[in-house]
């Protein structure tokens, strides 16, 4: 076992995981935070997506030990006292999700363009979603939902 | 899997920790190729040394003309970076492409190299540029050119269980040169592509000059089509010269069949295709087909 030390979703955690244990895990089996989906555990789907310092990555394929003295965004850090996050709202206003698997990781890279990147063109949105699979919506509510968040942080921040 | 992972703080004590792991320690910078290795069971490693906190293994910059990479740049880095925009398009470009943001946030110049496959983007941009890489052991350092590193498929002369990659280093593009690569996969993102060309050269006058192409996977290694660089060498920059050499490209290259890429006969014709495609751009004239989406 070794200790790992991180910040996850502003809290500080130290916990002892095995050193060949994947953030994924950690996060889902010993934290509890079960929003980050595992699809198919070999860097290909994209629902295990979470920000490390702010940088989209694949918690599946993510030794957690990589993880030690950072911070760590998943979609449950998302939600502010009850209050949906703007992109997760955009998500919800466009019907952006059917079966809802891959949503945490679509909103999870949404988020860390937007943070980047405010006013991404058609195709700097393409390039964020292109490392995530969805069998369900065809990808264009998906897009829609992005539009709708860039609208409203354009206009004000909120929903 | 692995029983121990470790943080390197410096070269010496990534190789210090190699070494008293006697070929059970290997290196992970990104992880995005060796994780899935070990998952695959193709990696005894007991000890993983991660490479990514190490000074300077990130660093871009430019000095008296060549450009200078911390091996551990990652493609997000490279595709980011204004002075590689600018002054090595081919590689900024290349590392855009690779896998989507997740992998580039992580995936590293070094681990594309070592991890040594066949048509690897960052690698194919690397071996065109003509670039070399520093390579530190417990028995000295060496510089070995990009063209002759790789040996056969996931082989290179770097062994990651003892020796560690430090740094790249390549000419700057001066300003009359001009690149491309073309690659064409299942899908336009996120898949290995069926074939993948890289160009690059300086076009004076309306003359080729510096030319240099590199295929792949046609081989079990990325290849350098010499040959063609020759016939191209101090030629007009046309049409007939680059139908010529895609042509010439044709007869070198011999891709086996693959269940995933297609024929080897689809593929050394499709090879033609995108060498001459790809020099055409490079030559700054208008393709002589229209190219598929
Ligand atoms: C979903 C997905 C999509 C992908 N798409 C592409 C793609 O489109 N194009 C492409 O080219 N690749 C692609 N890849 C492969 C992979 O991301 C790249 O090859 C990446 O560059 C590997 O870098 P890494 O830092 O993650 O390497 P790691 O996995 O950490 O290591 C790979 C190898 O390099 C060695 N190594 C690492 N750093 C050093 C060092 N400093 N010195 C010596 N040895 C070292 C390791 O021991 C290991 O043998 C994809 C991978 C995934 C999971
Ligand atoms: S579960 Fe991580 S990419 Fe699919
Ligand atoms: S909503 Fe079902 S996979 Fe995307």
């Amino acid at each position: 076992m070794a200790l790992l030390s991180m910040t996850v979703n502003g809290k500080p955690v130290s916990l002892e995981v095995e050193p060949d244990e994947f953030l994924a895990d950690v996060l889902r089996d010993r934290l509890g935070l079960i929003g980050t989906k595992i699809g198919c555990r070999e860097g290909e789907c994209g629902a295990c997506t979470v920000l490390v310092d702010g940088d989209a990555i694949l918690s599946c394929i993510h030794p957690a030990l990589k993880a030690e003295g950072r911070s760590v965004l998943t979609i449950e850090g998302l939600t502010r006292e009850g209050k949906l996050d703007v992109v997760q709202q955009a998500f919800v206003d466009a019907a952006a999700a059917q079966c809802g698997y891959c949503t945490p990781g679509f909103v999870m890279v949404v988020k860390a363009l937007l943070d980047r990147n405010p006013h991404p063109t058609v195709a700097e949105i393409e390039e964020a979603l292109a490392g995530n699979l969805c069998r369900c919506t065809g990808y264009y509510q998906i897009k829609e939902a992005v539009q709708l968040a860039v609208e409203r942080l354009a206009a004000g921040g909120g929903p | 899997m692995w029983r121990d992972y470790l943080f390197a703080r410096s070269v010496d004590e990534a190789l210090e920790l190699l070494a008293r792991h006697e070929g059970q320690a290997r290196l992970i910078a990104g992880g995005t190729d060796l994780v899935l290795q070990c998952q695959r069971g193709e990696c005894s490693a007991q000890v993983l040394v991660d490479v990514t906190q190490i000074p300077g293994m990130e660093r871009i910059e430019e000095r008296d003309g060549s450009i200078i990479l911390g091996a551990g740049v990652t493609h997000a880095l490279a595709a980011s970076s204004a002075l590689l925009r600018l002054k090595a398009p081919l590689l900024s470009e290349a590392c855009r492409v690779i896998g989507g943001p997740q992998v580039r946030n992580l995936g590293t110049l070094a681990g594309n190299l070592v991890a040594a496959l066949p048509a690897a983007d960052a690698s194919l941009a690397l071996i065109a540029l003509d670039g070399e890489a520093e390579i530190v052991s417990p028995d000295g350092r060496r510089w070995v050119p990009l063209s002759d590193f790789h040996t056969g498929v996931g082989l290179c002369r770097l062994d990651p269980t003892r020796e560690v990659m430090t740094t790249l280093r390549f000419s700057a593009f001066g300003s009359d040169y001009r690149a491309a690569q073309e690659r064409l996969a299942r899908r336009k993102v996120h898949a290995l592509p069926i074939m993948n060309v890289a160009a690059l050269a300086a076009v004076r006058e309306g003359r080729f000059a510096d030319v240099r192409i590199v295929v792949a996977p046609v081989a079990p290694t990325p290849l350098r089509l010499r040959r063609c660089e020759e016939l191209l060498e101090g030629r007009e920059a046309t049409s007939e010269a680059i139908r010529e050499a895609a042509d010439l490209a044709v007869s070198l290259v011999h891709p086996r069949d693959s269940l995933l890429r297609g024929s080897g006969e689809y593929r050394q014709a499709l090879a033609g295709v995108m060498v001459r495609r790809a020099l055409e751009r490079v030559a700054g004239i208008a393709p002589s087909d229209r190219a598929v989406a």
